[in-house]
Order: C-alpha cells, then sequence, then structure tokens
C-alpha cells in the first residue's frame, strides 16, 4: 500500500496566545510562534504508518524551508520518504492552489493508492485541500473518517455526522481525510528520529512538478482576501415574566412567531 | 561557534516533553504517596526509546548521543526528578556495559535493557561512604569458574527492580585491586535489601543490594580483572555527573515554570505579583541559574559526544546545577508564599527533590575536589 500524507505545518496552538496579525497585510505573524505539524495531520501519519503494509508511506508538504523540522518529525514517527514543496512561486496560495500543487506532486510521486489527509487545518480550516486534491486527481474522497480499514481492495469508512454515523465503501485510489477519533497518534521514537536523521527531505519547486508561474500561489488563487476582521456582535435579550407556565406559553408563542418551531 | 541544538535532539526535546507530560505526570502523585516506582513506566520508557539514548543500534539502542541523552533526562526530571534519576541509573548500566564489556554481554544485555524488558542499575557506594571509593568493603573471591562476592551496597537506586546490576568489589589491594561485574536478578546469593524512605525523589526506588556468597561466572567479569575503578569511574564520571546534573536542570526548569505562572496569576494590591519589583528580581535569579546551568550541562555532554575529555566540565555541571536547583527552589517556594508550602503546589516537591540531588551522583565537596585540581593545574 503506498500512501502519501498531506502535512500542513501549523502556528503551535499552546503558542497561540502569543500570535499577532501584521495590521497591513492581516497575515499571521507565523516566525513569531514555531511551527507544529497540523494536528489531523498527525492522525493521518499514524494511519498511514498503521496501514502501509510493506508500502511507502511518502509525507509531503507545500511549506517554507522551515517545515523540513516538521518533516524530519514525520519521518521520525515512521514515514519514509518526506517531500518539500518549497518555491517562492507557492506563496499566497489559497486552497485550491495549494491542493494543484499536493496533486501535482502526488502525479510525480506516482503508483499511490491512497492519498492521506486531515479533515481540516488548525489554521487556515476551509476543510477544502483534501477534497480538492482529490477532484483534480479525478479520484474518490472520504472526509471527516472516524475509522478506516482495507477489506481486500475495497475500502471500508466509517464517519461520524450529526446524530449518526455514514459507513462507505470505496475502490482505490481515493484521498482520506481525518478526525481525531480515528486513532491516537504515536510520538517519535528514538530509534525513529535516529532513522529520520539520515533519511533527508527531497525539494521539489513549482517546475519540477510540472506547475507553469502562472498555476501556483497567489497567481494560480481565484480567491484572494481582501481583508480580516472580527464582525460586530450585537445580541438581543428579552426577559419574560409571570408563574413558570405562563413564561412557557409566552416562549413558545414567541419561537412560533419567529419560526423556530412550527 | 553555534548554538543551535542539532534538529535530532530538538526532535528529542519535543518527544520525550510529550512523553512526560502525557505518561509520566499522571504516575507523580501516586510515586510521591507510595514511594514506589511504577514498573509500567519502564516499559513505556522503552517504548519511546528513552532507555537507549546512549547505545549504539546494533544493540537495539538510537546512539543519539550524550547531547540528546541530557535534554531528555531534563525533559522526564522537569516532570518527576524521581523518574529521571532511574532513567539516568539506567543509562549508567548500558554505559559501563558499552563501554566495557564483551561482544557476549553486549548482546546479552543491551537489547533487553534498551528495550524496557529489562531495568539496570550501577551499584558502587556502599557503608563505608560514597565519597571513598578505595575503601569499600565487599570482596569477590576468585574461584575455579568465576567469583565469591560478599558484600552491601547501600543508596542504590533501581535497586528492587533492576533485572542487571554493573557493581565494583575487591578483588586485591589498592586501585588494582577492584573489579567490576554484571549480576542478574535471581543470582542465588544476590538481594536487594531495605528500601530507602527518602526526603525527595520519592518514587524513585532506593535501596540496599546484599552479596552473601553469591557466586557469578566468570563471564560476567566487566572488563579486565582489576579495571573495576576504570569502570566506576568513567562511568560516574561520564555518565552518572552529567545524568544527576540533567535531573538538576529538569528541577531548575520547573522551579522556572512554576514560579512565572504563579507570579502572573497571583493578584495582590489588584495586579499581578509579577509587577513586583522584588518578584521580578527572584524570577530574574531563578532565570540566570537556569541558563548558567543549562550552558553548563549542554557543554558537558557535547564535550563527551565530541570525545573529548569531559571529566572535570561534567562534574562542574553537576555540582553547579544541583546547587542552583536548591537556591532557585527556595526562591520558588518564597515567591508562592504560604502556598509554596503546601502539598498541593509542585514546589514543595522541587524543594525535596533538589536537596536529594545534591548528595547523589557525588557531594559538591568531592566536586569542587575535582575542580579544585583542574582549576589549580
Ligand atoms: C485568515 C485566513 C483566511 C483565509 N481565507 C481563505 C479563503 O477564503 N479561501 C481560500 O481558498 N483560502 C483561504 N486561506 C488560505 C488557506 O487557508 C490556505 O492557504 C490553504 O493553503 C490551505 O487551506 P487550509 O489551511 O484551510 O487547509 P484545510 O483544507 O483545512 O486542510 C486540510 C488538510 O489538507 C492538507 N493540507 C492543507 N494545506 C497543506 C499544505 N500546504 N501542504 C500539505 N498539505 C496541506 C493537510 O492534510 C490538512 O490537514 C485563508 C487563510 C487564512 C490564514
Ligand atoms: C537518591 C540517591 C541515589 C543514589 N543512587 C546511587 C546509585 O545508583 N549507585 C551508587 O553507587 N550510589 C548511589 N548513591 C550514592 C551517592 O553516590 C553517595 O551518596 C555519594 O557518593 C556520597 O556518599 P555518602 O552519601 O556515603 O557520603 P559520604 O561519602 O559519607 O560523605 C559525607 C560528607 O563528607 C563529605 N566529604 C567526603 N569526603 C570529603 C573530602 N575529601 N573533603 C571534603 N568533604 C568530604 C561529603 O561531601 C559529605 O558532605 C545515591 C545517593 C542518593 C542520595
Amino acid at each position: 500500500m503506498n500512501i502519501v500524507v498531506c502535512m500542513k505545518p501549523v502556528p503551535d496552538p499552546r503558542r497561540w496566545g502569543t500570535l499577532t496579525l501584521d495590521a497591513r497585510t492581516m497575515l499571521l505573524r507565523r516566525e513569531e510562534v514555531p511551527a507544529v505539524i497540523n494536528p489531523l495531520d498527525r492522525n493521518a501519519i499514524e494511519q498511514a504508518v498503521a496501514m502501509r503494509a510493506g508500502g511507502t508511506v511518502t509525507v509531503l508538504s507545500m511549506a517554507p524551508p522551515d517545515a523540513e523540522e516538521q518533516l524530519a518529525e514525520a519521518l521520525a514517527m515512521g514515514c519514509d520518504r518526506a517531500i518539500l514543496l518549497s518555491d517562492s512561486a507557492f506563496a499566497g496560495a489559497d486552497s485550491l492552489a495549494t491542493a494543484r500543487a499536493l496533486a501535482a506532486a502526488i502525479r510525480r510521486i506516482g503508483d499511490v493508492d491512497l492519498v492521506f489527509c486531515g479533515a481540516y487545518s488548525l489554521d487556515g480550516s476551509t476543510s477544502q485541500v483534501g477534497p480538492q486534491v482529490a477532484e483534480l486527481l479525478g479520484v474518490p474522497d472520504l472526509t471527516h473518517v472516524t475509522a478506516l480499514g482495507l477489506d481486500g481492495g475495497t475500502l471500508r469508512a466509517r464517519s461520524a455526522t450529526e446524530g449518526g454515523e455514514t459507513l462507505y465503501e470505496c475502490d482505490l485510489p481515493a484521498v482520506v481525510t481525518f478526525d481525531k477519533e480515528v486513532n491516537v497518534p504515536r510520538l517519535p521514537s528514538m530509534t525513529g528520529i535516529m532513522r529520520a536523521a539520515s533519511a533527508g527531505v527531497t525539494r521539489w519547486t513549482a517546475a519540477d512538478v510540472g506547475l507553469a508561474p502562472a498555476e501556483a500561489g497567489l497567481a494560480g488563487s481565484p480567491t484572494q482576501m481582501q481583508n480580516t476582521f472580527t464582525p460586530a456582535a450585537a445580541r438581543k435579550g428579552e426577559m419574560l415574566e409571570g408563574s413558570p407556565a405562563r413564561m412557557a406559553a409566552a416562549l413558545v408563542e414567541k419561537l412560533k412567531g419567529s419560526r423556530v418551531i412550527e | 561557534m553555534d548554538f543551535t541544538l542539532p534538529r535530532e535532539v530538538r526532535l528529542v526535546r519535543r518527544s520525550v516533553r510529550e512523553f512526560a507530560e502525557e505518561t509520566v505526570a499522571p504516575l507523580v502523585e501516586r510515586m510521591e504517596e507510595r514511594d514506589e516506582f511504577p514498573a509500567e513506566l519502564v516499559r513505556a520508557m522503552g517504548e519511546i526509546g528513552v532507555l537507549g539514548l546512549i547505545t549504539p543500534p546494533e544493540h537495539g539502542g538510537s546512539n543519539l548521543g550524550h547531547l540528546a541523552r541530557m535534554v531528555a533526562v531534563e525533559e522526564v526530571s522537569r516532570v518527576s526528578a524521581a523518574a529521571g534519576i532511574s532513567l539516568q541509573v539506567h543509562h549508567m548500566a548500558t554505559a559501563a556495559l558499552s563501554d566495557f564489556g564483551s561482544d557476549a554481554q553486549k548482546q546479552k544485555y543491551l537489547p533487553p535493557l534498551c528495550r524496557g524488558d529489562w531495568l539496570g542499575t550501577c551499584a558502587i557506594t556502599e557503608p563505608t561512604g560514597g565519597s571513598d571509593l578505595l575503601g569499600m568493603a565487599s570482596t569477590a573471591r576468585p574461584v575455579a569458574d568465576g567469583y565469591v562476592l560478599n558484600g552491601r551496597k547501600c543508596f542504590i537506586t533501581n535497586c528492587h527492580l533492576s533485572d542487571a546490576v554493573v557493581t565494583v568489589a575487591k578483588t586485591g589491594e589498592g586501585p588494582k585491586g577492584i573489579s567490576a561485574f554484571v549480576v542478574e536478578k535471581g543470582t542465588p546469593g544476590f538481594s536487594a535489601g531495605r528500601h530507602e524512605h527518602k526526603l525527595g525523589l520519592r518514587g524513585a526506588d532506593t535501596g540496599e543490594l546484599v552479596f552473601r556468597d553469591c557466586r557469578v561466572p566468570r563471564e560476567n567479569l566487566l572488563g579486565n580483572e582489576g579495571e573495576g575503578m576504570a569502570v566506576a569511574l568513567r562511568t560516574i564520571g561520564e555518565v552518572g555527573r552529567p545524568g544527576m546534573a540533567g535531573t538538576s536542570l529538569g528541577i531548575l526548569q520547573a522551579c522556572y515554570d512554576e514560579s512565572v505562572r504563579f507570579a502572573k496569576e497571583r493578584t495582590l494590591y489588584g495586579r499581578p505579583i509579577a509587577q513586583l519589583q522584588a518578584i521580578q528580581w527572584s524570577v530574574a535569579e531563578i532565570f540566570a541559574e537556569l541558563q548558567a546551568s543549562r550552558w553548563l550541562c549542554y557543554h558537558a555532554a557535547w564535550l563527551k559526544d565530541s570525545g573529548a575529555d569531559c571529566g572535570v566540565e561534567t562534574t562542574l555541571a553537576k555540582m553547579y546545577t544541583s546547587e542552583a536547583a536548591v537556591k532557585a527552589a527556595q526562591k520558588a517556594i518564597e515567591i508562592h508564599g504560604a502556598c509554596g508550602t503546601m502539598m498541593e503546589y509542585a514546589v514543595q516537591r522541587l524543594f525535596r527533590d533538589a536537596m536529594v540531588c545534591v548528595s547523589a551522583g557525588g557531594t559538591t565537596e568531592i566536586g569542587k575536589l575535582v575542580v579544585a585540581r583542574a582549576a589549580l593545574a
């Protein structure tokens, strides 16, 4: 089973208290806070390492050069190979341009049975990258998966929905995105860290994965952020008075009036 | 000069910190209460691989080196110095076996010691005084196919739980009359004696080991006959002392963390006490001791990794850091006011733990003797 895990470095949530926003560009000052592997991507790595069965697990990231640190950690968790898409042409990518770069890299890796992602990143949190990669590769995708197994050549997945669960069956190759319930990710062991030290990280540019400058980064991004702000939310309260029964009846009338209940 | 820690060491820190917070921290209360080392922690430390940090891969370790080991001991000790000392003394056994063991000994003992199937220790100190190595009374009498050991070791870490014990006894007189052995749990005539109850490092298993006409086969001689002094001095000086330095460094870091947290949370006169200059000075003093100790420790470990002589630097790091931890713990308790003396707060434990680290691995006075010899050379 050859598996590619897409891994995004995100600012360490334990240090979010010290994160600030650049007032001019409205972007996070990421350099102020150390990066960590996006937590759900740890689940994706765990799943891949457990399911590899003689195959190869490649961890793939589109990120600045510092991401080698998180890729080394992924290697220490048991991934066999690490690829960093690093090129100034990738800067400013929205989720589609990100997915396009990842999909191009996955095509170049070739012979891939499964692509694993986190269900969402801690910072951007659009949940779009996994499904977009699937679409670009023309393969099915299963999202928010909480349990995954392989039965012959068929993938069986479970994902939680509001008040229930959905069970899926799906052929390979496929893209799967995980929620944290799927497993408990291992910590890198000392022997894993030793192996990672000799494995090293491969770097690819946009040209290496066959992307033209217009398809990558900001230039290849249909969404461009205009502004970031906290919407002003005003809440209105209304006090009901009288006996409990009278207040309950008044509440029901009000809820019906505003069509919250029928 | 580049003071950046290598990537492997940064990864070790991150992984061991998480391990300590997730796996060791929940055990601390039980260790304090029962004063017993949790056996399951041996297996857990084997799984994450910290037991084999200074053992070559061919014998089941990762060989990430002494700087990585220093950081690992520091991170474990930041959460539990009792777990830290247990880990570091285990490393003394693996190091003595790697440095002086025969191929057969390495193959037999190191893999289970790295996996956490076995725990190890290094038993040198006797009731005749830890500082006076040559004054030891234990004997190893040569017989046809080995030796017969008689004697008593005291204040030994991992005492009751160890499966393999590196120890020394007299096979003759003077410095050349001491030999080293590896003795397995269950060997007839070998037993663990009293379990000590200590002021601090509660939950680290400390006690006596007793040899009573204990027959040890010849293949368990570690190094050559008469080489025991070299085994003891090298293992204490290059592994045990930096190990205690790392244990104290973890305590110091915890003193700093707890002090900063409390100073920011506790409000007096309508503002956090961190805004009082007297508190700021105390925090600054703890921080200064932490930084000075940290670089002494890392430098000593780096020297060891580079293959250079490091005995003076490891002793200096041990002496300075263990004393600094006591001072920092006292300051940390003062910053906490009465809360600092309450059992619910960690700082009282840090103080007790720091006190016990001062003599373990060699006292400050012995440290000064070693350092003075170099300083006056
Ligand atoms: C405040 C803010 C607002 C934004 N608004 C928009 C917007 O409106 N529209 C838009 O398109 N983009 C937007 N972005 C950018 C977008 O979040 C990221 O640029 C995009 O690269 C990744 O999307 P995500 O983090 O939401 O990933 P998600 O889709 O949430 O991530 C899911 C998984 O995809 C994989 N993955 C994601 N990124 C990478 C990567 N770089 N390398 C490897 N694997 C990866 C990981 O497995 C991850 O767990 C915004 C960013 C910020 C900070
Ligand atoms: C928690 C703990 C764990 C330990 N674990 C181990 C272990 O695993 N294995 C092991 O072998 N040992 C272990 N020890 C023993 C430790 O190494 C000894 O306690 C230490 O070497 C000091 O020996 P001592 O306690 O017998 O003190 P003594 O040697 O009796 O010293 C008493 C006092 O005299 C001072 N003194 C001695 N000689 C001189 C001198 N020449 N000049 C000036 N002052 C001097 C000392 O500094 C001290 O203040 C442990 C100790 C502790 C507390």
